[in-house]
């Protein structure tokens, strides 16, 4: 018995140590090279091999990203941060890319206490069940049931229930997997650019009338966006207003002045230009092309950027060639502009 | 001797297929026979693989588990892991040779380890007592037939993707009944060769 034990142990002992030998000898002469960010892009990805890139699993996106096919923010399940890792592997500044991601946004501000409702629904708590009564419980066929659907499929937890019976999204989390927009029997939620800060959450098509009797934080088609808009950028289409995203340069004029505030920006404070003083040669171009004309400054001499008319439309930067002007939140400001005079001293 | 090893491959390439008369390996015969070019290319590989194998199996099963009256438990798991070496072994040589082929096989390159066609020769010739000559015959027969049945497989279903499928059975369900209809025609190789 003993002796079986013995001989068992020493062959299979023996018969693995002899392959493992041979493999680790034909691992070395038939290694083939392959680069070594490969392997970090590889450490770097989620590893869950989801196939949500659109190429197989995380080992093929990191050969598609070492190979330059593949942006360093291709995977939307790492979002920024495995972004900026593979960024770093990769040696290109991933802040540029990274700020043009999806983001999930839901364009229906009806919640619990601004839409009124037709019926009381006491069935499952679905909204894709309650979709299907009546066209849901909401007066406004548009209207999000907030049952949260939208919750229960998002993978990373970007969305949670608000107190007013509406998804909010957490734009951090959301990797703009798209799971939600599909998900949503209203179709309420819609994927948009980061770079998008102003938004009509209101889908309803009804006339001014039949909106305003159901909601009241409705789009009723008073085309006051329409008309302050600077860039067109936005429109009453059937009866609501829809944004151009391409045009919109994110001056919220238009969030000011909608009646309704059914239009919003994602963030409550507007980015103002900023002049950085040691860079401006004084070229007048950016006073030319303002829009609302916020800057001022004679030729040859530093401009200065009038901040209770600068909208944020960022056409200046644009324009300018010494890249002098700054784009900066107004809660940022002073921060940035002591940087920029600490960087200067 | 001659007339033999005539009978064995024959045998595992017709009478017995391991695929379509013994109905083992059925997970690459239906999961890469989309592609005549990668079927055939999986079934060198496994061919390459068998034939090791059996070389492989013959010496462990006479050498280390027979002397030593190991085979009765040890033999499952000594063959386990040199089809697990073996496998890795190819998978290097075809990275090294082929990335192209290495790309087009995907998972089931690994997947020749758990392919229970290899599992199932290697187990063979202890069991039909056979010597080294004769191991090597089945092995390389085995492969020649899963080759063939991939083959096979993978030319109607390229042939099936102009036809007009009824809706319920498009996808797995008609490569489900294409298969069960290749095995009933390899039944009529039965009695070919006298078995063993």
């Amino acid at each position: 018995m003993a002796n079986s034990i013995l001989t068992s142990i020493l062959s299979m002992g023996g018969l693995g140590l002899a392959l493992g030998g041979g493999l680790a000898i034909a691992f070395k002469k038939l290694a083939v090279e392959t680069d070594p960010r490969e392997e970090a892009v590889i450490g770097a990805l989620p590893g869950a091999n989801c196939g949500a890139c659109g190429y197989p699993g995380c080992s093929g996106l990191a050969k598609a990203i070492v190979e330059g096919k593949a942006p360093v923010n291709a995977c939307p399940v790492g979002g920024a941060k495995v972004a900026a890792v593979i960024a770093e592997i990769m040696g290109v500044s991933g802040v540029e890319s990274s700020e043009n991601r999806l983001i999930a946004r839901v364009l229906c501000q009806g919640g619990t206490s601004k839409a009124k409702y037709k019926s009381e629904y006491h069935g499952v708590t679905t909204c894709k069940a309650a979709s299907m009564v009546n066209d849901g419980p909401k007066a406004c066929s548009y209207a999000c049931i907030g049952f949260g659907d939208c919750v229960k499929v998002c993978p990373v937890d970007a969305i949670t229930m608000g107190e007013d019976g509406l998804p909010i999204i957490d734009e951090d989390k959301c990797t703009g997997c798209g799971l939600c927009v599909k998900e949503c029997p209203k179709m309420v939620i819609a994927l948009t650019s980061s770079k998008n800060e102003v938004h009509v959450r209101c889908r309803a098509t009804m006339k001014a009338k039949d909106t305003r009797a159901v909601c009241s934080i409705g789009c009723i088609a008073c085309k006051m966006c329409e008309k302050v808009c600077p860039f067109d950028a936005i429109h009453v289409i059937n009866n609501v207003a829809v944004i151009d995203h391409e045009k919109c340069r994110n001056c919220m004029l238009c969030v000011e002045k909608c009646p309704t505030k059914t239009i919003t920006s994602a963030f409550p404070t507007r980015k103002k230009a900023v002049i950085v003083e040691e860079k401006c040669i004084g070229c007048t171009l950016c006073a030319k092309h303002c829009p609302v004309n916020a800057i001022t400054g004679e030729v040859k001499k530093v401009h200065v950027v009038n901040q209770d008319l600068c909208i944020g439309c960022s056409i200046c930067v644009e324009k300018c060639r010494k890249d002098a002007i700054e784009m900066v939140r107004e809660t940022l400001q002073k921060n940035v502009l002591s940087k920029a005079h600490a960087a200067s001293n | 001797m001659a007339k033999e090893l005539f009978f064995i491959i024959i045998g595992s390439v017709f009478v017995n297929n391991f695929v379509l008369s013994r109905f083992l390996g059925q997970c690459p015969f239906l999961g890469v026979s989309s592609k005549t070019e990668t079927a055939i290319g999986m079934g060198m590989a496994t061919t390459f693989v068998l034939t090791m194998t059996a070389v492989a199996a013959y010496f462990i099963q006479n050498y280390v588990l027979a002397p030593y009256g190991l085979d009765a438990f040890l033999q499952i798991v000594s063959f386990i892991l040199v089809i697990a070496s073996l496998v890795q072994l190819v998978e290097m040589v075809i990275l090294k040779v082929s990335p192209t082929l290495y790309n087009a096989f995907g998972i089931f390159l690994p997947l020749i380890t758990t392919n229970c066609i290899v599992m199932g020769a290697a187990l063979l010739i202890p069991m039909y007592n056979y010597n080294l000559i004769k191991s090597i015959a089945l092995g390389l027969g085995a492969g020649l037939g899963f080759t063939l049945a991939l083959a096979l497989m993978s030319g109607i279903r390229e042939e099936m993707e102009f036809h007009d499928v009824p809706e319920a059975l498009k996808g797995p369900a008609i490569v489900f009944i294409t298969a069960g209809l290749l095995s009933m025609i390899f039944l009529g190789f039965t009695g070919l060769v006298p078995l063993g």
